[in-house]
Formats: C-alpha cells, sequence, structure tokens
C-alpha cells in the first residue's frame, strides 16, 4: 500500500477527543494494584530443590541403583548421545534432519567416571579400602565389571536400609560393595554436591553434572510426578503447589499428549523416541506462520469471515453513527 | 520547527547537516501529536484497544521487580520475606502480562490489524511473544527451586533435540540467569518500544469494510 499520513488515512473519519497518557497512567495503576494485592494474598511457588544430601537420605537405595547404573552404562546420561557423549544411534533424528548429530560432542560427559569414579577417588585419599576397591574396579575387564554390576543391580531390587545404609545379600560383587558405601556415605554428607561441581575453578554456577546424575535417579522423577511436571502430565504449564506455570506453553505442550508423539510407533517417523525434535520442529513452523499471517491467503481471511470484528467495531458498524 | 532562526539565513550547508535531516525526518513520520494523542477515530471504542497498553503496564511492572530482584541477587528471594514479595510480584506481574499479550494478539487477529500497511507492526509483535516466552523460559530456569531444577532436566531433551543444547544449555544456571536478567530483557523491551513507535507512526487500523475488502 502507498505510504500514507494519517490525516490521509483518516480523512473522512470523524475524530474523538482521547487521552493516551491518562490511559497509560490508570493501566500502570490498576495492574499494580492486582498483582501486589495478589502476591500479598497468593504468594509465589519456592519448593526446595532437591540436592544429591537429600536424595541419598531419603531415598539411598535409588541412589545406589543410579550410581551402579552410571557405572554400567545403562542410564540415561551414559547413553544419552550428543552433546554429551558419541552413544551410536542414541540421538533424536527424523530422516535425514538429525540437528543433534550435527552440532556433536560439546559437553563431554563420562558419566560414570564423572559421577562414581572421580568423587571416589578424592575421597579415597585416607581410606586404603576404598584404594583398593577402586584400583580392583580400574584393572578388571569389561567383562568382570558387567558381571559385578549386573549382580548388584538384581540384588539392589532387594535391598534392605538400615541407619541409612544399603545392604543386600551375599554374592559377587567385587568391589561394588565398597565403592558404593563410600560413595553414599559422601553423598549423605553433602560431600558429593560439592565434589560434582569442581571444575578446576572456585566460582561455579553450571549445575550439569550434578543435574544429569540427578535426572538418572527416580527419586526426583517421583517428587515431579507428585507435582505433575512430567511431559505427559502436561507438565511445562504446571507449577508445585497450586500455582500457574507457564500456561502461554499450552499448544507445544498439547504435543506431546497427542498421537504421533505420545506412539512408541508413531507414523512417518514421527514417534514418542524423537518428539522432541519434532515438536521443535512443528512449532518452529507455527510460529513462523503466526508471524506471516499477513501473507498468508486464507488464515489472513479468516478475520473477515468471523463477525467478531463486528463487535469490536460496534458502533463503525451502527448505520447511524457510520452516516454522521 | 525547522523554520531559521530570525536573522539566521539557513545556508546551503545546513542542507547537508545529518542532524537536521535526521530531526526533519523523525519530525514528518512521528510528529508529537501522533506520539501523544490526544485525539483518535470515533471507532476505536472497544476494551480490545486496552489489552496492549495493560501489557505495557504489565511489563514496567515486571522490569520494575526484576531489577530489584536482580540488584538483591540470586538468593535472596528465598530467604527473605520482602525479596519473596517482589519475586511475588514478579511472578504475578508476567502471568498478568502474558495473559493480556495473547489477549492482545487474538484481538488484533480478528481486526485484521496488518490490512493496509501494517504487516510489519504485526510481525514484529509476534516476535516480541516469541522472545517473552523465551524470557520466561530462563526465569523459570533461574528460581533456583525444585521447579527449575526439574523443568532444566526435562527441557534439555528438547534444546538437545532440535541441536542447540550445548548452545543454550537449560542445566547451566548461570548462562540462564545472564540471558534472563539483561539479554532478553533489553530485547523484549526494544522490541516493544519499536512496536509502539510503528503503530503510533501508522495510527490504528481502520475496520474492515463491510465489503469484504482487506488490502495488504
Amino acid at each position: 500500500m502507498k505510504d500514507v499520513t494519517q490525516e490521509e488515512y483518516y480523512r473522512g473519519i470523524p475524530m474523538v477527543p482521547f487521552d493516551l497518557v491518562k490511559e497509560l497512567v490508570i493501566a500502570f495503576v490498576g495492574v499494580g494494584a492486582l498483582a501486589l494485592i495478589v502476591s500479598a494474598i497468593l504468594s509465589s511457588p519456592d519448593e526446595p530443590p532437591v540436592t544429591i544430601a537429600s536424595w541419598a537420605q531419603t531415598d539411598p537405595v535409588d541412589f545406589v541403583t543410579t550410581a551402579t547404573g552410571e557405572l554400567a552404562g545403562t542410564t540415561t546420561s551414559a547413553g544419552y548421545g550428543q552433546p554429551y557423549n558419541a552413544t551410536p544411534d542414541a540421538a533424536q533424528t527424523w530422516g535425514p534432519i538429525a540437528p543433534q548429530v550435527w552440532f556433536g560432542v560439546r559437553i563431554p560427559v563420562d558419566s560414570g567416571n564423572a559421577f562414581v569414579v572421580q568423587p571416589l577417588h578424592r575421597a579415597a585419599v585416607n581410606d586404603r579400602e576404598l584404594d583398593g576397591a577402586l584400583n580392583t574396579w580400574e584393572t578388571a575387564s569389561s567383562e568382570d565389571r558387567g558381571k559385578w554390576t549386573d549382580a548388584y543391580t538384581k540384588a539392589l531390587e532387594d535391598a534392605s536400609v538400615s541407619g541409612g545404609k544399603v545392604t543386600v545379600a551375599e554374592g559377587d560383587y567385587g568391589p561394588l560393595p565398597v565403592m558404593m558405601a563410600s560413595l553414599l556415605g559422601m553423598a549423605q554428607s553433602g560431600a558429593l554436591d560439592g565434589v560434582l561441581q569442581i571444575s578446576g575453578r572456585f566460582y561455579q554456577t553450571d549445575y550439569t553434572p550434578a543435574l544429569l546424575f540427578m535426572g538418572d535417579g527416580g527419586y526426583l522423577d517421583g517428587l515431579a510426578d507428585h507435582w505433575s511436571l512430567h511431559g505427559d502430565q502436561w507438565g511445562m504449564m504446571n507449577e508445585t503447589g497450586q500455582y500457574p506455570g507457564q500456561t502461554w506453553l499450552w499448544l507445544y505442550t498439547m504435543w506431546y499428549q497427542v498421537f504421533p508423539f505420545n506412539d512408541d510407533n508413531g507414523i512417518a517417523g514421527l514417534n514418542a523416541g524423537n518428539a522432541d525434535l519434532g515438536i521443535i520442529v512443528l512449532m518452529t513452523l507455527l510460529t513462523a506462520a503466526l508471524a506471516l499471517v499477513p501473507l498468508i491467503p486464507i488464515l489472513r481471511d479468516i478475520p473477515r469471515w468471523v463477525p467478531i470484528h463486528r463487535l469490536i467495531w460496534r458502533d463503525y458498524y451502527t448505520p447511524k453513527r457510520r452516516s454522521e | 520547527m525547522d523554520a531559521p532562526r530570525p536573522g539566521v539565513e539557513r545556508s546551503s550547508a545546513e542542507s547537508g547537516n545529518w542532524t537536521l535531516r535526521v530531526r526533519r525526518s523523525i519530525d514528518r513520520r512521528l510528529p508529537m501529536d501522533h506520539l501523544l494523542p490526544d485525539r483518535q477515530p470515533y471507532f476505536v471504542g472497544s476494551w480490545v484497544y486496552v489489552f496492549g497498553v495493560i501489557t505495557i503496564a504489565a511489563l514496567v511492572w515486571v522490569i520494575f521487580s526484576g531489577v530489584v530482584l536482580s540488584f538483591m541477587g540470586p538468593q535472596w528471594w528465598h530467604v527473605s520475606g520482602v525479596g519473596r514479595f517482589f519475586n511475588s510480584l514478579h511472578f504475578w506481574s508476567v502471568q498478568v502480562f502474558f495473559i493480556f499479550m495473547v489477549l492482545h494478539l487474538w484481538g488484533q487477529y480478528f481486526m485484521a490489524s496488518w490490512r493496509d500497511g501494517r504487516a510489519s507492526t504485526w510481525i514484529i509483535g509476534v516476535v516480541i511473544f516469541a522472545v517473552s516466552i523465551l524470557t520466561a523460559f530462563t526465569g523459570y530456569l533461574s528460581q533456583q527451586n525444585f521447579d527449575s531444577q526439574f523443568i532444566a532436566i526435562n527441557a534439555k531433551d528438547a534444546m538437545n533435540g532440535a541441536g542447540v543444547g550445548a548452545f543454550f544449555n537449560v542445566l547451566n544456571f548461570g548462562q540462564m540467569y545472564g540471558l534472563h536478567v539483561m539479554l532478553l530483557p533489553i530485547g523484549v523491551t526494544f522490541l516493544v518500544v519499536w512496536h509502539i513507535v510503528m503503530v503510533r507512526t501508522r495510527g490504528v487500523v481502520k475496520p474492515i469494510d463491510r465489503g469484504g475488502a482487506n488490502r495488504q
């Protein structure tokens, strides 16, 4: 359309008095009053974070099972793929679209070593038994390691807890009982929280290792289930307590609840296994379509067909006023 | 306002003055009576027109409470009653901001407000919506509580699946906090100012013609 001035654009249209600044001030005061009152009455959510210590104290069997899984390479982070490691066929792909693979391993995480072995080496400085157990583990064949972790993981299913310590039935677990008892002790004392944050520098704001480790366990997951924060519970829209979450993400969250993104088989290569990738691609396209509505036939015509505009501009469509 | 001062002839050098040219361009495109109008077309009477103003008012409260929270540091609101109140003010202002931004968006959609050369205003509005979602998302990740822990653990899969997880690492509190309190709010504010200037420059769109004309 030709660039016209407002005077030209509104020529022939009656103008009425208006006070923009007054409207802004009233809106500012009104919104402020509403927010202040709601804040005073309802406050805001702040469920304390889970620490490695609280996890190990509250659910020591889950903690030890997760740590054993890290050594066995069976946890989510151990076999995650890019950007943490190069586990084959672990990354989400959709046909030739594989951005997770394209960008490679950028945040290397060797979970068994980072979450279990390295922290234990720090504790072994003054602990000969642990030092010997670590030496046995590190010099053992992968076959022996697999045999020990399999047997120990199975035994943990019937483990008992007494005084915060985990006890399993007698068996051939190699050095694992000594290693896991030490790791559990470190975790329950809070030492492991600090050790996982050590990066060779004093200041630290990156919680990637600790969060990956906690995410591998079942404890944090169970709490999230209680607060309905899982993806299949419309999690992004929820918050802890009775507070609203990111409700504006309803469309993004909705796709996780419907076919093909909630189905293991899916269709056209899209399924629950690559739902994250599929939904990100879909939402990117939908956002672009929303931005480009003015250029897309049908989408740009709907407002003309749906008479909501007749309610908004009631005065204009009233013959008496229009003829003025 | 471009008239030469009394007794001063406008020289040819003045016509090449960049400052003068910028000022004249601004005066021509957005005179003060368009930026702060005291009259408007009679058809501007619906509450739908107020949604945008309320969104801006909520943004002011979001920024005000956010500045207080960032000044006092990310730990403050977890251990202080006053801090918790400012966090609540931030939380509920954000809710109001999004509610009215979405209402504004739907209202403008059904008014087909991109007509008569206003498509770029609509597009910038959608970009504001997208950047605001990202800003709020980094805010939820910066809460330092259980919710932010679980959002981070879950959201990493979406980011990694899209290939951006290493560059936008939701498990890295420092990165998310920095983005939330600095870069993204600046982006939202800049885009909102730009959006407002575009609205005030062109004025509100006329009603959809009875005949159905829907010019671009």
